[in-house]
């Protein structure tokens, strides 16, 4: 067989947003990979210009519906740090633990979405299951089950009972068994470890090179972590280690998370030992005096960075956010280098992609190779053409002629 | 005249046996689901699936080739369904035998593989043609092993002749076995003919969407449906035929629920492995038959060579 281009996307069943991998294949071989982004820019930073503080925390927790928490906290701690909140101590605890709870639920779906991605639908079933242990956990603390809406600028809006503490541990020490067994299925079971080991290879010096982060980066012994080296909220009180892991393929980064898991569980009993009693939330000024802060936030599936510049109203001059996919998509091209056809989907799932939570912005290029631009007017002839054309129905005018046929 | 076509037709033919098939696919799913942690379908799931396939839209891709696309699914579906007739179910007897009709039987389940390669090639869509691709390759992987894990106890039966296999058998109280561990060989080899994981290779949904039957809809998807779902209730009763036959000759209505049996049993095993492994790479398959199963097959043959000339002199 010559050479083939496969369209992996932009609707695929591997893919559960839209993005386009256009795979060119020879045989099964894959010869090169372009990776094309774009489809689903929904415009959050122009919005976030157009509301209050208030009103964004909300908005800039639906960037993600996985790491939901991780951008509303990194807008929330910019917008503390322009306005110099002195925010209680208590509330950087729930914060973490409501962080780490969303690394422990991001961490598990990965696991099962990548068992579905390499045909092993059992662990997707496993995972799953034990990922509502960690859902209800997060439902009972905050009242939902994604998108918590626990933060507010000056603190936190929920508190955690000692009850609710007993329930969190009482979850947890069920999730440690659990992912106890995964560790062990993933480091015994033949046809997964076929599937995952040698499979997507980021080098060290590649993963340096082209910016990988998160996970993706520690899979490929880059010990980086912003939870250490640019600590915030109560990360510089805890005791955790940072999981690296030098097979710098898939089955690395597979290591790398379900090794994050187990550091997850042990930090959210230091948090709960040592949460100290006090206020939850200090009263925040509706306006926040100009100024501009950066923010950097850890994420399931890396570092996560805001940007806000305040101009002393209630609305901010600008907001830019970069979520953690934008930085490790480039990586995916070269891991596909040289892989089967069949390593596609999980290689594309092992930086554990958020397409949708990545669309910054779209640029419209008139110039250079590609499908032809069409305005609206140009679009809608060219349908109303190709629908009498090919399909014998005639379009045109139709709200009209269904007024008058009513009539 | 009419008993010939009530045994084709009604019971054990096209009708019997599409019911089973689909009771089949209800049960795999089923113990595949309660194995997974979850509920599972209900036991009308397939019936209704296949119900409403057949009120949908039939759509064929411009670029097909539109005979080969149109004909290759009833052909998938005759191959499978002529093939029941030579099993013995829960006599020593089939309903038509002769001596070969092992081969037969073996060469009619290639059928729909080979039509599953040429619907896909034909209907001219990159996935499909990948998945046609695939099928192929996998066809000649898992058949040497299976026609070695399934012919080894006829070799020991000194036949070629199904009825004649499970009559030796019978006569022959334990040494069914001797073949177990053909058994194991032909549990595998047949996920890659039935396309089920870790074979499910040529359909992988989430690498080349629907595979094969990417392009296919409607009636002629149910057909599809229909065809493996019959292929899956034929393989099942071949090899509880040549690998478990013991409790043969009973009253047709014991005998019948002990057939039952067994194909369930061999349904369940199926689902097992399914549940327990992921899908594997086209090329690691073929390497996984070719190193392991197809010398393990030899094993078995020259196990049932000595055991038929040493100790059955």
């Amino acid at each position: 067989m010559s050479n083939v281009t496969i369209p992996v996307g932009p609707q695929h069943p591997a893919l559960k947003e839209p993005a386009s991998f256009k795979i060119t294949i020879n045989g099964e071989r894959i010869e090169r990979a372009d990776v094309r982004l774009g489809y689903n820019h929904r415009g959050v930073e122009k919005a976030c210009e157009e509301r209050n503080y208030i009103q964004d925390i909300y908005l800039i927790e639906r960037v993600c519906g996985i790491c939901s928490h991780s951008h509303s906290t990194a807008f929330v701690l910019a917008v503390e740090e322009i306005a110099a909140i002195e925010v209680p101590k208590r509330a950087f605890y729930i914060r973490t633990i409501i962080a780490e709870l969303e690394r422990i639920h991001s961490h598990l779906l990965w696991l099962g979405v990548a068992g579905h991605e390499i045909g092993f639908d059992t662990l997707l079933m496993y995972s799953w299951r034990d990922r509502e242990i960690v859902m209800d956990i997060l439902n009972m603390l905050t009242g939902n089950r994604v998108n918590y809406g626990i933060n507010t600028i000056g603190g936190v809006r929920r508190d955690i009972t000692p009850k609710q503490a007993q329930e969190i541990l009482c979850g947890i020490d069920k999730l440690e068994e659990r992912t106890r067994y995964y560790i062990e299925l993933a480091t015994e079971e033949v046809t997964l470890i076929n599937r995952l080991s040698g499979v997507g290879f980021l080098s060290h010096e590649d993963a340096l090179h082209l910016g990988a982060i998160g996970p993706t980066g520690r899979g490929s012994a880059v010990d980086r972590d912003i939870r250490r080296d640019d600590p915030y909220l109560s990360y510089p009180e805890l005791q955790f280690k940072i999981v690296t892991d030098d097979h710098c393929d898939v089955y690395g980064r597979t290591l790398v998370r379900v090794g994050e898991l187990m550091e997850s569980y042990g930090m959210i009993r230091q948090l709960l030992q040592n949460i100290p009693e006090g206020p939850i939330s200090v009263k925040a000024p509706r306006k926040i005096p100009a100024g501009r802060a950066f923010s950097r936030y850890e994420a399931p599936r890396g570092e996560d960075v805001h940007y806000i510049q305040a101009n002393g109203t209630d609305m901010p001059e600008r907001v830019k956010l970069r979520a953690p996919t934008l930085a490790n998509v480039q990586s995916v091209a070269r891991m596909l280098e040289n892989s089967y056809l069949a390593d596609v989907p999980i290689v594309v799932a092992s930086i554990d992609p958020c397409f949708s939570c990545t669309d910054r912005m779209i640029s419209l290029r008139t110039d250079g190779p590609g499908e032809k631009l069409m305005s609206w007017p140009e679009l809608h002839a060219f349908s109303l053409d190709w629908n009498r054309k090919n399909r014998g129905i005639d379009f045109t005018n139709l709200n009209k002629r269904l007024i008058e046929k009513k009539v | 005249m009419a008993t010939q076509l009530f045994y084709l037709l009604i019971f054990p033919g096209f009708l019997f046996l599409s019911a089973f098939g689909l009771f089949a696919e209800y049960a795999d799913r089923k113990i595949y689901a309660r194995m997974q942690n979850r509920i599972g379908p209900p036991w009308f799931q397939p019936l209704a699936d296949f119900i409403k396939l057949l009120g949908k839209e039939t759509i064929i891709p411009e670029s097909a080739d539109r005979r080969i696309f149109l004909l290759m699914p009833v052909f998938a579906l005759t191959a499978a369904v002529t093939s029941f007739l030579y099993i013995p179910m829960w006599d020593t007897h089939a309903l038509v035998s002769f001596n070969g009709d092992a081969i037969v039987v073996l060469y009619l389940l290639t059928i729909p593989t080979v039509t599953f390669f040429l619907g896909g090639w034909s209907s001219n869509s990159m996935y499909s043609t990948i998945g046609a691709v695939r099928s192929i390759t996998q066809l000649f992987a898992y058949e040497v092993p299976l026609f070695m894990g399934i012919l080894a106890p006829s070799l020991l039966a000194g036949t070629w002749s199904l009825s004649e296999i499970s009559a030796f058998y019978n006569a022959h109280s334990w040494y069914w076995l001797v073949n177990l561990p053909g058994l194991a060989i032909a549990l595998i080899a047949v996920q890659g003919k039935l396309e089920k994981v870790p074979f499910d290779i040529p359909e992988a949904e989430t690498e080349i969407v629907g595979g094969t039957f990417t392009e296919y809809s409607g009636r002629l998807l149910a057909l599809l449906r229909m065809a493996l779902d019959v292929e899956m209730v034929v393989v099942a009763s071949l090899l509880a035929a040549v690998f478990l036959p013991f409790g043969l000759g009973y009253a047709p209505i014991t005998g019948f629920i002990i057939y039952l049996i067994k194909v369930f049993f061999i349904i369940f095993l199926m689902a097992l492995v399914r549940t327990v492994l992921a899908r594997l790479r086209i090329e690691q398959m073929v390497n996984f038959c070719w190193k392991y199963l197809a010398p393990a097959g030899l094993l078995q043959l020259v196990v049932c060579l000595f055991v038929k000339g040493v100790m059955l002199q």
